[in-house]
Protein backbone atom coordinates (compact mmCIF):
# COMPACT_ATOMS: atom_id res chain seq x y z
CA UNK A 1 0.00 0.00 0.00
CA UNK A 2 3.27 2.14 1.01
CA UNK A 3 6.70 2.27 -0.51
CA UNK A 4 7.85 1.08 3.02
CA UNK A 5 5.94 -1.73 2.95
CA UNK A 6 8.34 -4.86 2.14
CA UNK A 7 6.10 -6.24 -0.57
CA UNK A 8 5.77 -3.08 -2.61
CA UNK A 9 7.35 -3.15 -5.75
CA UNK A 10 8.05 0.20 -8.21
CA UNK A 11 6.50 -1.21 -11.46
CA UNK A 12 3.48 0.04 -13.96
CA UNK A 13 0.93 -2.30 -11.68
CA UNK A 14 1.57 -0.58 -8.51
CA UNK A 15 1.90 2.91 -10.24
CA UNK A 16 -1.67 2.89 -11.85
CA UNK A 17 -3.37 1.32 -8.56
CA UNK A 18 -2.14 2.98 -5.93
CA UNK A 19 -1.98 6.42 -8.36
CA UNK A 20 -5.37 6.30 -9.08
CA UNK A 21 -6.23 5.38 -5.65
CA UNK A 22 -3.96 8.29 -3.79
CA UNK A 23 -5.26 10.38 -6.29
CA UNK A 24 -8.69 10.26 -5.70
CA UNK A 25 -7.70 10.01 -1.92
CA UNK A 26 -6.08 13.23 -2.23
CA UNK A 27 -8.55 14.73 -3.82
CA UNK A 28 -11.84 13.86 -1.27
CA UNK A 29 -8.85 14.83 1.42
CA UNK A 30 -8.25 18.07 0.02
CA UNK A 31 -12.02 19.06 -0.36
CA UNK A 32 -12.72 17.97 2.72
CA UNK A 33 -10.20 19.92 4.19
CA UNK A 34 -11.05 23.02 2.27
CA UNK A 35 -14.47 23.11 2.95
CA UNK A 36 -14.20 22.33 6.81
CA UNK A 37 -11.68 25.34 7.00
CA UNK A 38 -13.43 27.79 5.24
CA UNK A 39 -16.62 26.55 7.18
CA UNK A 40 -14.64 27.05 10.54
CA UNK A 41 -13.40 30.82 8.93
CA UNK A 42 -16.83 31.78 7.69
CA UNK A 43 -18.42 30.78 11.29
CA UNK A 44 -15.80 33.09 13.02
CA UNK A 45 -16.35 36.00 10.31
CA UNK A 46 -20.02 35.59 11.45
CA UNK A 47 -19.41 36.24 15.34
CA UNK B 1 -42.12 14.25 20.20
CA UNK B 2 -39.59 14.79 17.59
CA UNK B 3 -41.41 18.16 15.93
CA UNK B 4 -38.38 20.06 16.83
CA UNK B 5 -36.41 17.64 14.18
CA UNK B 6 -38.73 17.81 11.04
CA UNK B 7 -38.52 19.89 8.28
CA UNK B 8 -40.32 22.94 8.94
CA UNK B 9 -43.59 22.76 7.41
CA UNK B 10 -43.15 19.05 6.80
CA UNK B 11 -46.18 16.92 7.84
CA UNK B 12 -45.30 13.20 9.08
CA UNK B 13 -47.13 10.70 10.53
CA UNK B 14 -47.55 10.20 14.62
CA UNK B 15 -43.70 9.46 16.26
CA UNK B 16 -45.54 6.31 17.88
CA UNK B 17 -46.87 5.34 14.44
CA UNK B 18 -43.34 5.96 12.56
CA UNK B 19 -41.70 3.60 15.66
CA UNK B 20 -43.78 0.80 15.41
CA UNK B 21 -43.06 0.73 11.74
CA UNK B 22 -38.78 0.86 12.44
CA UNK B 23 -39.36 -1.25 14.58
CA UNK B 24 -41.05 -3.95 12.60
CA UNK B 25 -38.65 -4.17 9.96
CA UNK B 26 -35.83 -4.02 12.84
CA UNK B 27 -37.14 -7.23 13.58
CA UNK B 28 -36.02 -8.52 10.03
CA UNK B 29 -32.21 -6.37 10.26
CA UNK B 30 -32.09 -8.51 13.36
CA UNK B 31 -32.78 -11.61 11.63
CA UNK B 32 -29.85 -10.53 9.34
CA UNK B 33 -27.30 -9.91 12.00
CA UNK B 34 -28.35 -13.10 13.52
CA UNK B 35 -27.46 -14.71 10.68
CA UNK B 36 -24.26 -12.68 9.50
CA UNK B 37 -22.95 -13.36 13.45
CA UNK B 38 -23.74 -17.01 12.68
CA UNK B 39 -21.32 -16.98 9.57
CA UNK B 40 -18.76 -14.55 10.95
CA UNK B 41 -18.56 -16.92 14.14
CA UNK B 42 -19.07 -20.53 13.22
CA UNK B 43 -17.11 -19.85 9.34
CA UNK B 44 -18.52 -19.88 5.74
CA UNK B 45 -20.29 -23.36 5.99
CA UNK B 46 -23.16 -21.91 7.31
CA UNK B 47 -23.87 -20.99 3.80
CA UNK B 48 -24.42 -23.66 0.83
CA UNK B 49 -21.49 -22.65 -1.36
CA UNK B 50 -19.10 -25.06 -2.63
CA UNK B 51 -16.31 -26.04 -5.05
CA UNK B 52 -18.47 -24.88 -7.59
CA UNK B 53 -20.45 -21.82 -6.58
CA UNK B 54 -17.72 -19.91 -4.88
CA UNK B 55 -19.41 -16.50 -5.97
CA UNK B 56 -22.74 -17.53 -4.71
CA UNK B 57 -26.08 -15.37 -3.96
CA UNK B 58 -23.81 -12.43 -1.98
CA UNK B 59 -21.95 -11.84 -4.75
CA UNK B 60 -25.17 -11.64 -7.03
CA UNK B 61 -26.97 -9.03 -4.56
CA UNK B 62 -23.22 -7.28 -3.98
CA UNK B 63 -23.41 -6.60 -8.30
CA UNK B 64 -27.50 -5.98 -8.20
CA UNK B 65 -27.13 -3.27 -5.38
CA UNK B 66 -23.68 -1.82 -6.92
CA UNK B 67 -25.88 -1.78 -10.36
CA UNK B 68 -29.17 -0.17 -9.16
CA UNK B 69 -27.40 1.94 -7.02
CA UNK B 70 -25.23 3.59 -10.04
CA UNK B 71 -28.53 5.74 -10.08
CA UNK B 72 -26.47 7.71 -7.67
CA UNK B 73 -22.88 8.20 -9.81
CA UNK B 74 -24.52 9.04 -12.97
CA UNK B 75 -27.61 11.65 -11.45
CA UNK B 76 -24.85 13.19 -10.05
CA UNK B 77 -22.60 13.59 -12.96
CA UNK B 78 -25.76 14.95 -14.94
CA UNK B 79 -26.47 17.25 -12.07
CA UNK B 80 -23.09 18.57 -11.14
CA UNK B 81 -20.94 18.41 -14.69
CA UNK B 82 -23.44 18.39 -17.59
CA UNK B 83 -25.82 21.10 -15.13
CA UNK B 84 -29.01 19.52 -15.80
CA UNK B 85 -30.62 21.97 -13.43
CA UNK B 86 -33.82 20.38 -12.90
CA UNK B 87 -31.93 17.10 -11.57
CA UNK B 88 -31.12 19.32 -8.56
CA UNK B 89 -35.31 18.06 -6.77
CA UNK B 90 -33.96 14.34 -7.05
CA UNK B 91 -30.50 14.32 -6.18
CA UNK B 92 -30.75 14.13 -2.68
CA UNK B 93 -32.39 10.72 -2.74
CA UNK B 94 -30.43 9.34 -5.23
CA UNK B 95 -27.24 9.86 -3.54
CA UNK B 96 -29.38 8.32 0.02
CA UNK B 97 -30.15 5.13 -2.21
CA UNK B 98 -26.87 5.16 -3.68
CA UNK B 99 -25.22 5.50 -0.02
CA UNK B 100 -27.74 2.27 1.28
CA UNK B 101 -26.81 0.34 -1.97
CA UNK B 102 -22.66 1.05 -1.17
CA UNK B 103 -22.98 0.34 2.13
CA UNK B 104 -25.23 -3.08 1.96
CA UNK B 105 -22.57 -3.88 -1.20
CA UNK B 106 -19.49 -3.35 1.58
CA UNK B 107 -21.34 -5.42 4.71
CA UNK B 108 -22.07 -7.83 1.94
CA UNK B 109 -19.03 -8.36 1.32
CA UNK B 110 -17.47 -8.28 4.91
CA UNK B 111 -19.81 -11.24 5.60
CA UNK B 112 -18.36 -12.77 2.18
CA UNK B 113 -14.80 -13.24 3.24
CA UNK B 114 -15.70 -14.86 5.83
CA UNK B 115 -12.93 -12.94 8.21
CA UNK B 116 -13.82 -9.54 8.14
CA UNK B 117 -10.90 -8.25 10.86
CA UNK B 118 -8.78 -8.97 7.51
CA UNK B 119 -10.62 -7.07 4.95
CA UNK B 120 -8.07 -4.12 4.97
CA UNK B 121 -5.79 -6.62 3.74
CA UNK B 122 -6.83 -5.97 0.28
CA UNK B 123 -5.18 -2.78 0.46
CA UNK B 124 -2.13 -3.57 2.54
CA UNK B 125 -1.21 -6.86 0.78
CA UNK B 126 -2.50 -5.43 -2.70
CA UNK B 127 -2.70 -7.67 -6.30
CA UNK B 128 -2.51 -5.30 -8.42
CA UNK B 129 -3.08 -7.79 -10.91
CA UNK B 130 -6.26 -8.45 -9.67
CA UNK B 131 -9.59 -6.65 -11.07
CA UNK B 132 -11.06 -7.03 -7.49
CA UNK B 133 -8.58 -4.88 -6.19
CA UNK B 134 -9.33 -2.36 -8.19
CA UNK B 135 -13.50 -2.90 -7.31
CA UNK B 136 -12.13 -3.23 -3.64
CA UNK B 137 -10.36 0.35 -4.15
CA UNK B 138 -13.17 2.09 -6.00
CA UNK B 139 -16.11 0.57 -3.97
CA UNK B 140 -14.24 2.01 -1.11
CA UNK B 141 -13.07 5.37 -2.16
CA UNK B 142 -16.79 6.19 -3.90
CA UNK B 143 -18.45 4.82 -0.47
CA UNK B 144 -16.16 8.25 0.83
CA UNK B 145 -17.86 9.98 -1.62
CA UNK B 146 -21.30 8.87 -1.40
CA UNK B 147 -20.92 9.72 2.52
CA UNK B 148 -19.57 13.22 1.92
CA UNK B 149 -22.22 14.00 -0.88
CA UNK B 150 -24.52 12.59 1.68
CA UNK B 151 -23.60 14.98 4.60
CA UNK B 152 -24.83 18.14 3.51
CA UNK B 153 -28.30 16.96 3.54
CA UNK B 154 -27.66 15.70 6.67
CA UNK B 155 -26.36 19.13 8.13
CA UNK B 156 -29.58 20.63 6.60
CA UNK B 157 -31.44 19.29 9.12
CA UNK B 158 -33.48 21.56 11.26
CA UNK B 159 -31.76 21.38 14.40
CA UNK B 160 -28.32 20.90 13.36
CA UNK B 161 -28.48 23.96 10.39
CA UNK B 162 -28.92 26.27 13.43
CA UNK B 163 -25.49 25.40 14.62
CA UNK B 164 -23.64 27.96 12.32
CA UNK B 165 -20.39 26.01 11.40
CA UNK B 166 -22.63 23.24 10.52
CA UNK B 167 -24.27 25.93 7.93
CA UNK B 168 -21.53 27.10 6.78
CA UNK B 169 -20.10 23.14 6.56
CA UNK B 170 -22.98 22.42 4.26
CA UNK B 171 -23.08 25.62 2.36
CA UNK B 172 -19.47 24.97 1.41
CA UNK B 173 -19.57 21.66 0.77
CA UNK B 174 -22.81 22.21 -1.94
CA UNK B 175 -20.03 24.77 -3.44
CA UNK B 176 -17.52 22.32 -4.18
CA UNK B 177 -19.26 19.34 -4.79
CA UNK B 178 -18.83 18.94 -8.67
CA UNK B 179 -15.48 18.02 -7.81
CA UNK B 180 -16.92 14.93 -5.68
CA UNK B 181 -18.96 14.20 -8.38
CA UNK B 182 -16.59 14.34 -10.61
CA UNK B 183 -14.48 11.91 -8.30
CA UNK B 184 -17.49 9.84 -8.11
CA UNK B 185 -18.00 9.20 -11.76
CA UNK B 186 -14.16 8.45 -12.06
CA UNK B 187 -14.09 5.51 -9.41
CA UNK B 188 -17.29 4.47 -10.72
CA UNK B 189 -16.68 3.87 -14.08
CA UNK B 190 -13.77 1.93 -12.99
CA UNK B 191 -15.64 -0.62 -10.52
CA UNK B 192 -18.51 -0.63 -12.14
CA UNK B 193 -16.34 -1.78 -15.61
CA UNK B 194 -14.11 -4.31 -13.12
CA UNK B 195 -17.02 -5.90 -11.50
CA UNK B 196 -18.09 -7.10 -15.36
CA UNK B 197 -14.14 -7.51 -16.70
CA UNK B 198 -14.20 -10.06 -13.54
CA UNK B 199 -16.57 -12.28 -15.72
CA UNK B 200 -15.11 -11.08 -19.04
CA UNK B 201 -11.40 -12.25 -18.51
CA UNK B 202 -12.54 -16.13 -16.73
CA UNK B 203 -10.90 -17.68 -19.66
CA UNK B 204 -12.24 -21.12 -18.17
CA UNK B 205 -15.70 -20.11 -18.08
CA UNK B 206 -16.64 -20.31 -21.90
CA UNK B 207 -20.33 -18.66 -21.05
CA UNK B 208 -18.76 -15.64 -19.75
CA UNK B 209 -15.52 -14.97 -21.60
CA UNK B 210 -15.37 -12.03 -24.22
CA UNK B 211 -12.60 -10.07 -26.74
CA UNK B 212 -12.43 -6.60 -25.64
CA UNK B 213 -10.11 -3.41 -25.91
CA UNK B 214 -6.23 -3.71 -24.77
CA UNK B 215 -7.08 -5.25 -21.10
CA UNK B 216 -10.47 -4.66 -20.76
CA UNK B 217 -12.96 -7.36 -21.94
CA UNK B 218 -16.43 -5.68 -23.54
CA UNK B 219 -18.01 -6.84 -20.27
CA UNK B 220 -16.23 -4.25 -18.46
CA UNK B 221 -17.77 -1.59 -20.20
CA UNK B 222 -21.38 -3.37 -21.08
CA UNK B 223 -21.68 -3.04 -17.06
CA UNK B 224 -20.72 0.61 -16.66
CA UNK B 225 -22.93 1.54 -19.26
CA UNK B 226 -25.71 -0.87 -17.68
CA UNK B 227 -25.35 0.83 -14.58
CA UNK B 228 -25.40 4.19 -15.47
CA UNK B 229 -28.44 2.84 -17.89
CA UNK B 230 -30.67 1.07 -14.88
CA UNK B 231 -29.64 3.38 -11.86
CA UNK B 232 -31.80 5.80 -12.55
CA UNK B 233 -34.84 3.31 -12.95
CA UNK B 234 -33.66 2.29 -9.50
CA UNK B 235 -34.26 5.78 -8.31
CA UNK B 236 -37.20 6.03 -9.85
CA UNK B 237 -39.03 3.22 -8.66
CA UNK B 238 -37.92 4.06 -4.93
CA UNK B 239 -38.94 7.52 -5.27
CA UNK B 240 -42.44 5.95 -6.54
CA UNK B 241 -42.86 3.63 -3.73
CA UNK B 242 -42.29 6.33 -1.19
CA UNK B 243 -44.52 8.73 -2.66
CA UNK B 244 -46.91 5.59 -2.35
CA UNK B 245 -46.10 5.07 1.57
CA UNK B 246 -46.01 8.60 2.61
CA UNK B 247 -49.29 9.37 0.20
CA UNK B 248 -47.63 12.77 -0.77
CA UNK B 249 -46.36 13.73 -4.39
CA UNK B 250 -42.62 14.47 -3.87
CA UNK B 251 -41.20 15.23 -7.30
CA UNK B 252 -42.44 16.83 -9.81
CA UNK B 253 -43.60 15.17 -13.13
CA UNK B 254 -40.64 17.35 -15.88
CA UNK B 255 -38.24 15.93 -13.45
CA UNK B 256 -39.32 12.59 -13.16
CA UNK B 257 -39.99 12.38 -17.10
CA UNK B 258 -36.44 13.60 -17.50
CA UNK B 259 -34.52 11.04 -15.83
CA UNK B 260 -37.04 8.71 -17.45
CA UNK B 261 -36.25 9.72 -20.59
CA UNK B 262 -32.05 10.11 -19.95
CA UNK B 263 -32.42 6.40 -18.49
CA UNK B 264 -34.41 5.29 -21.78
CA UNK B 265 -32.18 6.30 -24.31
CA UNK B 266 -29.45 5.13 -21.86
CA UNK B 267 -30.73 1.82 -22.12
CA UNK B 268 -31.40 1.66 -26.00
CA UNK B 269 -27.91 2.23 -26.53
CA UNK B 270 -26.56 -0.28 -24.25
CA UNK B 271 -29.12 -3.21 -25.60
CA UNK B 272 -27.55 -2.63 -28.88
CA UNK B 273 -23.92 -3.16 -27.68
CA UNK B 274 -25.75 -5.39 -25.72
CA UNK B 275 -27.56 -7.99 -28.45
CA UNK B 276 -24.42 -7.20 -30.71
CA UNK B 277 -22.06 -8.61 -28.00
CA UNK B 278 -24.26 -11.73 -27.38
CA UNK B 279 -24.61 -11.94 -31.15
CA UNK B 280 -20.52 -12.35 -31.15
CA UNK B 281 -20.08 -14.26 -28.58
CA UNK B 282 -22.98 -16.94 -29.85
CA UNK B 283 -21.47 -16.65 -33.25
CA UNK B 284 -17.58 -16.18 -32.63
CA UNK B 285 -16.51 -16.62 -29.13
CA UNK B 286 -18.36 -19.50 -27.96
CA UNK B 287 -17.56 -21.88 -30.85
CA UNK B 288 -14.05 -21.12 -30.89
CA UNK B 289 -13.90 -22.07 -27.71
CA UNK B 290 -15.68 -25.68 -28.56
CA UNK B 291 -18.84 -24.88 -27.51
CA UNK B 292 -22.50 -24.18 -29.38
CA UNK B 293 -24.91 -21.58 -28.03
CA UNK B 294 -27.48 -24.44 -27.24
CA UNK B 295 -24.66 -25.85 -24.57
CA UNK B 296 -25.37 -22.69 -22.09
CA UNK B 297 -29.42 -23.08 -22.11
CA UNK B 298 -30.07 -26.81 -22.57
CA UNK B 299 -29.79 -29.83 -20.54
CA UNK B 300 -30.96 -28.14 -17.07
CA UNK B 301 -34.35 -27.80 -15.26
CA UNK B 302 -33.88 -24.12 -14.62
CA UNK B 303 -31.09 -21.97 -17.32
CA UNK B 304 -33.29 -21.99 -20.55
CA UNK B 305 -33.28 -19.98 -23.48
CA UNK B 306 -35.76 -17.88 -21.63
CA UNK B 307 -33.56 -16.29 -19.31
CA UNK B 308 -31.87 -14.81 -22.54
CA UNK B 309 -35.19 -14.01 -23.79
CA UNK B 310 -36.04 -12.40 -20.50
CA UNK B 311 -32.76 -10.17 -19.78
CA UNK B 312 -32.40 -9.12 -23.18
CA UNK B 313 -35.92 -8.42 -24.73
CA UNK B 314 -38.57 -8.15 -22.02
CA UNK B 315 -36.21 -6.43 -19.20
CA UNK B 316 -34.61 -4.19 -22.04
CA UNK B 317 -35.74 -3.85 -24.82
CA UNK B 318 -39.22 -2.90 -23.97
CA UNK B 319 -38.62 -0.93 -20.98
CA UNK B 320 -36.32 1.00 -23.23
CA UNK B 321 -38.57 1.76 -26.26
CA UNK B 322 -41.27 2.55 -23.30
CA UNK B 323 -39.37 5.58 -21.88
CA UNK B 324 -37.78 6.67 -25.21
CA UNK B 325 -41.07 7.36 -26.73
CA UNK B 326 -43.18 10.53 -25.22
CA UNK B 327 -46.24 9.16 -24.72
CA UNK B 328 -45.68 5.98 -23.40
CA UNK B 329 -42.48 8.03 -21.12
CA UNK B 330 -45.49 10.31 -19.49
CA UNK B 331 -48.06 7.80 -19.01
CA UNK B 332 -47.64 6.59 -15.50
CA UNK B 333 -48.52 3.15 -15.37
CA UNK B 334 -46.35 2.10 -18.48
CA UNK B 335 -43.92 4.33 -16.72
CA UNK B 336 -44.05 2.47 -13.69
CA UNK B 337 -43.79 -1.06 -15.32
CA UNK B 338 -40.66 -0.10 -17.44
CA UNK B 339 -38.92 0.87 -14.17
CA UNK B 340 -39.79 -1.77 -12.86
CA UNK B 341 -38.62 -4.46 -16.20
CA UNK B 342 -35.51 -2.11 -16.10
CA UNK B 343 -34.65 -2.73 -12.76
CA UNK B 344 -35.15 -6.66 -12.68
CA UNK B 345 -32.97 -6.51 -15.90
CA UNK B 346 -30.13 -5.32 -15.22
CA UNK B 347 -30.68 -7.79 -11.67
CA UNK B 348 -31.03 -10.18 -14.15
CA UNK B 349 -28.18 -9.51 -16.32
CA UNK B 350 -25.93 -9.52 -12.70
CA UNK B 351 -27.54 -12.97 -11.97
CA UNK B 352 -26.78 -14.24 -15.29
CA UNK B 353 -23.28 -13.41 -15.37
CA UNK B 354 -22.55 -14.39 -11.44
CA UNK B 355 -24.89 -17.27 -11.21
CA UNK B 356 -24.94 -19.15 -14.68
CA UNK B 357 -21.62 -18.74 -15.54
CA UNK B 358 -21.18 -21.28 -12.18
CA UNK B 359 -23.45 -23.60 -13.27
CA UNK B 360 -22.56 -24.26 -16.74
CA UNK B 361 -20.65 -27.53 -17.27
CA UNK B 362 -17.50 -26.78 -18.33
CA UNK B 363 -15.47 -30.36 -18.70
CA UNK B 364 -16.92 -32.80 -20.91
CA UNK B 365 -17.24 -35.23 -17.77
CA UNK B 366 -18.88 -32.23 -15.74
CA UNK B 367 -22.84 -31.96 -15.48
CA UNK B 368 -24.83 -28.70 -14.78
CA UNK B 369 -24.39 -27.11 -11.07
CA UNK B 370 -27.52 -26.01 -9.76
CA UNK B 371 -27.64 -24.18 -6.37
CA UNK B 372 -29.92 -23.25 -3.85
CA UNK B 373 -28.69 -20.31 -1.37
CA UNK B 374 -28.85 -21.51 2.99
CA UNK B 375 -31.25 -19.29 5.12
CA UNK B 376 -27.94 -17.78 6.61
CA UNK B 377 -27.55 -16.84 2.74
CA UNK B 378 -30.92 -15.17 2.23
CA UNK B 379 -31.11 -13.41 5.74
CA UNK B 380 -27.99 -11.89 4.80
CA UNK B 381 -29.23 -10.55 1.46
CA UNK B 382 -32.42 -9.29 3.49
CA UNK B 383 -30.77 -7.42 5.56
CA UNK B 384 -29.59 -4.45 3.56
CA UNK B 385 -33.32 -3.96 2.07
CA UNK B 386 -34.76 -4.04 5.66
CA UNK B 387 -31.75 -1.49 6.61
CA UNK B 388 -32.62 0.16 3.34
CA UNK B 389 -36.15 1.11 4.39
CA UNK B 390 -35.48 2.16 7.66
CA UNK B 391 -32.35 4.26 6.69
CA UNK B 392 -35.03 5.90 3.99
CA UNK B 393 -37.84 6.58 6.38
CA UNK B 394 -35.87 8.26 8.99
CA UNK B 395 -33.95 10.47 6.25
CA UNK B 396 -37.51 11.13 4.75
CA UNK B 397 -38.91 12.12 8.36
CA UNK B 398 -35.92 14.44 9.81
CA UNK B 399 -34.01 15.69 6.66
CA UNK B 400 -34.85 18.07 3.73
CA UNK B 401 -35.02 15.03 1.26
CA UNK B 402 -36.77 16.48 -1.40
CA UNK B 403 -36.97 20.34 -2.39
CA UNK B 404 -40.51 20.00 -4.09
CA UNK B 405 -42.34 18.49 -1.56
CA UNK B 406 -43.85 21.63 0.05
CA UNK B 407 -44.77 23.26 -3.22
CA UNK B 408 -46.57 20.09 -4.19
CA UNK B 409 -48.77 19.23 -1.35
CA UNK B 410 -49.20 21.68 1.32
CA UNK B 411 -51.48 24.74 0.12
CA UNK B 412 -49.78 28.13 0.49
CA UNK B 413 -51.48 30.03 3.32
CA UNK B 414 -52.45 33.42 2.08
CA UNK B 415 -52.42 35.92 4.75
CA UNK B 416 -56.39 37.63 4.41
CA UNK B 417 -56.31 41.48 2.96
CA UNK B 418 -58.18 43.93 5.10
CA UNK B 419 -59.31 46.60 2.85
CA UNK B 420 -57.74 49.81 3.50
CA UNK B 421 -60.57 52.30 5.21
Amino acid sequence: MFPFSFEWVWDIGHAIFFGGFWYAISILGAGMTFVVLKAAYDTMNDS
Amino acid sequence: MDSALIPEGAKRCSFPKFAIGVAIVSAVVLWGVFAMFLCWFKGLNQTNMNDYYGFALWIWADLAVIAVGGGAFFTGLLRYIFKIDELKNIINFAVIIGFICYSSALLILAIDIGQPLRGWFIFWHANVHSMLTEVAFCLSAYFAVLTIEFIPNILENRQANKVPFFHHLAHNMHGVMAVFAATGAFLSFFHQGSLGGVAGVLYGRPFAVREGLLIWPWTFFLFTWSAAAFGPCFTLLVTKITETVTGKKLVKDNVVHLLAKISGWMIVTYIIAKIIDTIYWAMVTAPSLGFSLSHFYTSNGFYGYWILITEIVLCGVVPGVLLVMKSTRENPTLRLIAIILGVIGVCLNRWVMVLQIMAVPVMSFDTWALYFPSWQEIATTVLPVAYGIILISVAYRYLPVFPQEHELNYSVEVEPVTEPE
